[in-house]
C-alpha cells in the first residue's frame, strides 16, 4: 500500500456522510471505498482507463469488442461461468464502454463482494480469447451497432456530428466502431488490446455499500495484489486544432420528423482547484435546460412553438475535449433552419444580456438538492467517483462540486457564453427525413407464417 | 436493513420475521396511504396514483386519459406552467409523472427540510387538486403529443410495439396506444379533459405513497393535504376493466420498413396482478427469457448463434391480463432463422419444462438478489405504490422470496401450459418484408 488518504465528503445538508477512502496497491491498482450502510448491499466497479479514444484508425470499436469478450471466460472460469456465478449469488453484472474508459460492475449482497473481486482479478490477467468466441461475439456486436446506431436516425446524426466536429481528436470515432472496422476485426486485434491495457496499474476499483473499508482493503490486496503491473504504452497527447469556421453535416435516413444537433467546442475540468469555466458552463446548461421552466422549454418550445422538444447538455468531466450541445425537434410546419435560428437566438440573448439572479439561484438550488438525491443510489455514487478518478481528477472534486457551482457568478456564466458559444467553434448536424417506403428490403420467406393469417 | 428506522426496527423485533415496515391507513375521504419512515437521508419521495390510465379512454377518444394526466402541471391553482416549474426548481424539487393503461400518477422528490418540503408539497397539491386545463395550453400540448405520435410512426420499434399491442388485445381497452392516435387526440377539447379529470381523480381512488424523512403524523397530514380537494367521489366513474379475452387464432403481422434489422415481437395475453400462477410464471420466465445470460433465449439466439444483441421475454401483470412478450432484433436476412430459433426454444420449454439445475439457478438469483430490489428510497416508493394500487398484501415484499422458493418444475410446466398457447401466438415483424402476408 503506497498511501492511505482519507478525503472528507461532508456535504451541505447531509448527515453523517461517510468519508471516501482511497489507497493504491503496490501493483498500481487504485482502490476507492465509500461506506454506505443504508442497505445490506454493495456495488463494485472496475474502471479500466481504456476507451475508444485509445484506439487506432482501422480498428475502431475494439475497446467495446473486448468488453464483450471479457465475459467469454478464463481457464479457471470458462465461457458463461462469470455471469452464472454472479447470478447464482443473487447478483447483477454488466459492463459498459465509453470514449474514455471500460467499466465492469457487480451489484451483490454485502457479504458476496469477495466473489466479485475473485472473478474480476482472474479475468484481469487470464482471459482465454479464443478465435471461435471472437467470431460469434463479433456478430453480436454488429447487431448491437445496427440496433443502437444504424436504425436510429438521431444516433446517426450524433455519430456524424462528432466525426465532423473533431478533425484530429479520436472523439471523432464512434465508441461502437465503424461497421467496416468491425467486419475486419480479428481475435489478434482483441488480444493486442487486452495485452496493452488490462493491467492493475491502468485500473481503478470503486466499492460503495454496506462494507468496512479495512475489510475491502484486505480483500482487494488478496485478490488483485497478485496481478502483475505492466508497462503501459505511451499515450500521445492529441489536441484538437482550433476550429476556424462553422461546420455543417446532413444525414438522410428513414424517419418522420427532422432533428437538429449543435455542438460547440468547450473546455472540461483539468485543474479541479482552479478551473472555473467548466462549472460556469454547467450552470449555463442549467439556465437553458435545467428544469421545465428553463429558457429552451419555456421560450423555444412553449412560447414560440418552434420545437416540440429542445435541450442543452454539457459534461464537465472527460479525458478529452468538451462539447456543449444543443438539440431539438422542429414543430410541425417549422424547419431545422427555423429551430437553429431560435436556438442561436437563445445563445445570443445570454451572450448579450447574461442571466438573471433568479435563474442562477434556481440552478444552484437544483445542484444542492441533486447532491442529496444522488445519495439514494450506491451505483450512481460509484459512477461519479470512478469517472472523476479515471478522467484524472482527484476524489475531492466530487465533493467540492456543489461549492464550486455555488461560487459561480452571473458574470462568469455570461463570460463563458461569450468566449465559447461562437460560430467559429460550432458544428451543426441535421436529420433530413426520408420516406419509409422508398427502398423495400427483399422478400424473404418466413417459416411458419403460411398457416397463419 | 439499516435503511429502515430504529423505531420500526423495534416493531420488527416483535414480529415473526423482519420485513419492510409498511404503515398503511385510509383517510376519511377514502384515499389509501402507504408509508415507510426513513431518516437516513434528508429527503422525501411521494407519489399519488389514480385508476385513470388509458384503459379508461372513452370510445373514439383514445389519448384523453394521457392528455389529462399530461396537463396536470401545465397550469393549476392560479399558477402558470412556468410558475409551477420554476417554483419546484427553486427548492430543488423534482416532479414527474407515470402513466400506463391502468394508472395515472404523479411523483415528487423533495428535500425534507421544512421550507423546501412545504413549498414543493404546496405546488403538488395545486397540481393534483386544481389543474386549469386552459384551452390554449391544451391546444399547445395536443400539438406536441401529435408530433411525438407522428415521430414514433417513423420508428420501427414503435411500429412493432403498436402492432403487437393491437393484435394481442384486439378490441379490449388495452389495445390502443397509451398516448392515443393522432385522429383522436386532434379532436380532444378542454371540456373533455375537465370531464375526465372530474370522473377519474377522486380521493376514493387515490393511492398515496410516502417514503423518507418524515414522521407518521406528518405523512398523515401530507396525505390529507394532497387529497383534500380532489373531485368528489360522487362523480367517480367505474374503475372496472373487462377481462382480456384469449386469442382465438394466431396472428402474423409484417410491416415492411427500410431498416438494417427486423424488429420481432411474439406473444399473447399473459396474467393479471395477483394471479395464482404468477410466481410459477415469473420463475419459469427467468429461465425462458427473463434471466439475461441465464436464460434459454439468450443462450440459443445470442450465445450460440450471434443472431441478436438483445433477446428477452416477460410477463407484464396488469389489473387484467397484461402481455406476455418475447422480443429481439436481428439483421433482416436472418429474420426467418431467428424466428425459427425462438419458436423452437419456446416449444421445447413448453414441452419439456425446466431442469432442476435451471430452477435452482433461477431461485438463487431471484431470492439472493432480493435486497437489491429495495436498496433505495426510489425503489421502495415504487413498491409501495404498486402494493397500494393493486391491493396486494402488505407482506407482498416479505413473502416474495418464500413464494419463489416454493415454486416447483411441475408448477412451471403446468402454469405455462395453462397460459401460453403457441398455436394462438401473435407474431409481429417490422423490417424485412416476410412472406405470408
Amino acid at each position: 500500500m503506497k498511501r492511505w488518504i482519507v478525503t472528507g465528503l461532508m456535504c451541505w445538508a447531509l448527515p453523517a456522510a461517510a468519508a471516501v477512502q482511497q489507497f493504491q496497491l503496490d501493483n498500481g491498482l487504485k482502490v476507492i471505498v465509500q461506506e454506505d450502510h443504508r442497505a445490506p448491499i454493495v456495488v463494485s466497479q472496475l474502471w479500466y482507463r481504456a476507451g475508444s479514444m485509445d484506439e487506432f484508425n482501422g480498428t475502431t470499436g475494439l475497446a467495446h469488442m473486448l468488453e464483450h469478450l471479457m465475459f467469454k471466460g478464463t481457464k479457471a472460469v470458462p465461457d458463461g461461468q462469470f455471469s452464472k456465478l454472479i447470478a447464482a449469488a443473487g447478483g447483477r453484472e454488466n459492463a459498459f464502454t465509453t470514449t474514455d474508459y471500460t467499466v465492469y460492475f457487480e451489484q451483490l449482497q454485502k457479504d458476496r463482494l469477495e466473489l466479485a473481486f475473485k472473478l474480476e482479478a482472474d479475468r484481469m490477467q487470464n482471459l482465454t480469447l479464443s478465435a471461435d468466441d471472437f467470431v460469434k461475439e463479433n456478430q453480436v456486436v454488429r447487431e448491437e451497432r445496427r440496433m443502437r446506431t444504424d436504425d436510429q436516425p438521431q444516433a446517426r446524426v450524433y455519430e456524424d456530428m462528432m466525426s465532423v466536429a473533431f478533425q484530429e481528436h479520436p472523439y471523432r470515432r464512434p465508441v461502437i466502431g465503424w461497421m467496416n472496422d468491425l467486419e475486419h476485426m480479428t481475435v489478434d486485434d482483441a488480444r493486442g488490446w487486452y495485452q496493452r491495457w488490462y493491467a492493475p496499474n491502468n485500473a481503478t476499483l470503486v466499492v460503495v455499500g454496506d462494507v468496512n473499508a479495512d475489510v475491502v482493503k484486505d480483500l482487494a490486496a488478496r485478490y488483485f495484489g497478485v496481478v502483475p503491473a505492466k508497462t503501459l504504452p505511451d499515450r500521445k497527447i492529441q489536441i484538437e486544432p482550433v476550429q476556424t469556421g462553422i461546420k455543417r453535416v446532413n444525414v438522410k435516413a428513414p424517419a418522420k420528423v427532422p432533428y437538429l444537433l449543435m455542438g460547440y467546442h468547450v473546455p472540461v475540468l483539468h485543474d479541479a482547484e482552479h478551473d472555473w469555466e467548466p462549472y460556469a458552463l454547467e450552470v449555463l446548461a442549467g439556465v437553458l435546460d435545467g428544469n421545465e421552466a428553463a429558457r429552451l422549454g419555456r421560450i423555444v418550445v412553449r412560447e414560440q412553438g418552434v420545437a416540440t422538444q429542445a435541450g442543452a447538455s454539457y459534461d464537465l468531466v472527460a479525458r478529452g475535449p468538451g462539447m456543449f450541445m444543443l438539440d431539438g425537434t422542429p414543430a410541425q410546419g417549422k424547419t431545422v433552419a427555423d429551430l437553429e435560428t431560435a436556438l442561436r437566438a437563445q445563445v445570443q440573448s445570454i451572450i448579450q444580456n447574461g442571466v438573471n439572479p433568479d435563474e442562477l439561484k434556481r440552478v444552484k438550488a437544483q445542484v444542492i438538492a441533486a447532491n442529496v438525491y444522488q445519495r439514494d443510489s450506491t451505483f450512481y455514487q460509484a459512477m461519479l467517483l470512478g469517472e472523476y478518478v479515471t478522467d484524472g481528477l482527484p476524489v475531492s472534486a466530487v465533493a467540492d462540486h456543489v461549492a464550486r457551482v455555488q461560487a459561480i457568478s452571473a458574470a462568469q456564466v455570461q463570460a463563458v457564453a461569450q468566449k465559447y458559444l461562437i460560430d467559429d467553434a460550432l458544428t451543426i448536424a441535421t436529420l433530413d427525413p426520408q420516406p419509409l417506403t422508398d427502398k423495400q428490403p427483399p422478400q424473404l420467406p418466413v417459416a411458419g407464417s403460411r398457416h397463419l393469417n | 436493513m439499516r435503511i429502515w428506522t430504529v423505531i420500526l426496527g423495534l416493531c420488527v423485533s416483535a414480529l415473526a420475521h423482519a420485513g419492510l415496515p409498511i404503515q398503511h391507513w385510509q383517510l376519511a375521504n377514502g384515499a389509501q396511504v402507504y408509508f415507510v419512515e426513513s431518516h437516513a437521508l434528508p429527503m422525501l419521495d411521494v407519489s399519488v396514483d389514480f385508476p385513470a390510465g388509458s384503459a379508461y379512454d372513452p370510445a373514439a377518444k383514445a389519448g384523453l386519459a394521457a392528455l389529462t394526466h399530461r396537463m396536470l402541471d401545465q397550469g393549476a391553482g392560479g399558477l402558470s406552467d412556468n410558475q409551477i416549474a420554476s417554483g419546484l426548481a427553486d427548492v430543488g424539487a423534482q416532479l414527474s409523472g407515470r402513466f400506463d393503461a391502468d394508472r395515472a400518477g404523479v411523483t415528487l422528490r423533495t428535500l425534507s427540510h421544512a421550507e423546501e418540503r412545504h413549498a414543493a408539497l404546496s405546488l403538488l397539491t395545486k397540481v393534483l387538486d386544481q389543474p386549469a386545463f386552459a384551452a390554449p395550453v391544451v391546444d399547445r400540448e395536443k400539438l406536441r403529443v401529435i408530433a411525438a405520435l407522428r415521430e414514433s410512426e417513423g420508428q420501427p420499434a414503435s411500429l412493432a410495439a403498436r402492432a403487437f399491442q393491437s393484435a394481442v388485445f384486439a378490441n379490449h381497452p388495452y389495445a390502443h396506444r397509451e398516448t392515443g392516435e393522432i385522429e383522436n387526440v386532434s379532436k380532444l377539447t378542454a371540456p373533455d379533459l375537465q370531464d375526465f379529470y372530474r370522473t377519474h381523480y377522486s380521493a376514493a381512488g387515490a393511492v398515496v405513497a410516502l417514503m423518507g424523512d418524515i414522521t407518521r403524523q406528518q405523512a398523515d397530514t401530507i396525505a390529507l393535504q394532497l387529497t383534500g380537494a380532489l373531485p368528489s367521489a360522487a362523480m367517480a366513474a367505474s374503475t372496472a376493466i373487462p377481462p382480456v379475452p384469449d386469442l382465438s387464432a394466431g396472428v402474423m403481422r409484417t410491416i415492411p420498413f427500410p431498416a438494417k434489422q427486423s424488429q420481432i415481437l411474439i406473444g399473447q395475453p399473459g396474467v393479471a396482478r395477483g394471479a395464482p400462477d404468477y410466481y410459477a410464471l415469473y420463475v419459469g420466465n427467468y429461465i425462458l427469457g427473463g434471466g439475461g445470460f441465464d436464460s434459454r433465449l439468450m443462450n440459443e439466439v445470442r450465445q450460440k448463434r450471434g443472431l441478436a444483441y438483445s433477446v428477452y421475454s416477460y410477463f407484464m401483470p396488469m389489473q387484467q391480463a397484461g402481455a406476455f412478450q418475447i422480443g429481439l432484433q436481428t439483421r433482416t436476412d436472418q429474420t426467418e432463422q431467428a424466428l425459427q430459433v425462438v419458436r423452437q426454444t419456446l416449444a421445447d420449454f413448453l414441452a419439456n419444462g425446466v431442469t432442476e439445475d435451471e430452477l435452482t439457478q433461477a431461485k438463487n438469483n431471484i431470492i439472493g438478489g432480493f435486497p437489491l430490489r429495495i436498496d433505495s428510497n426510489r425503489e421502495i416508493l415504487e413498491y409501495l405504490a404498486v402494493i397500494g394500487f393493486y391491493h396486494l398484501p402488505l407482506t407482498y415484499l416479505d413473502d416474495f422470496p418464500q413464494h419463489v422458493a416454493e415454486v416447483t418444475a411441475e408448477q412451471i410446466k403446468a402454469a405455462f401450459a395453462r397460459h401460453i398457447h403457441p398455436d394462438k401466438m401473435v407474431t409481429v415483424v417490422v423490417g424485412a418484408a416476410v412472406a405470408g402476408k
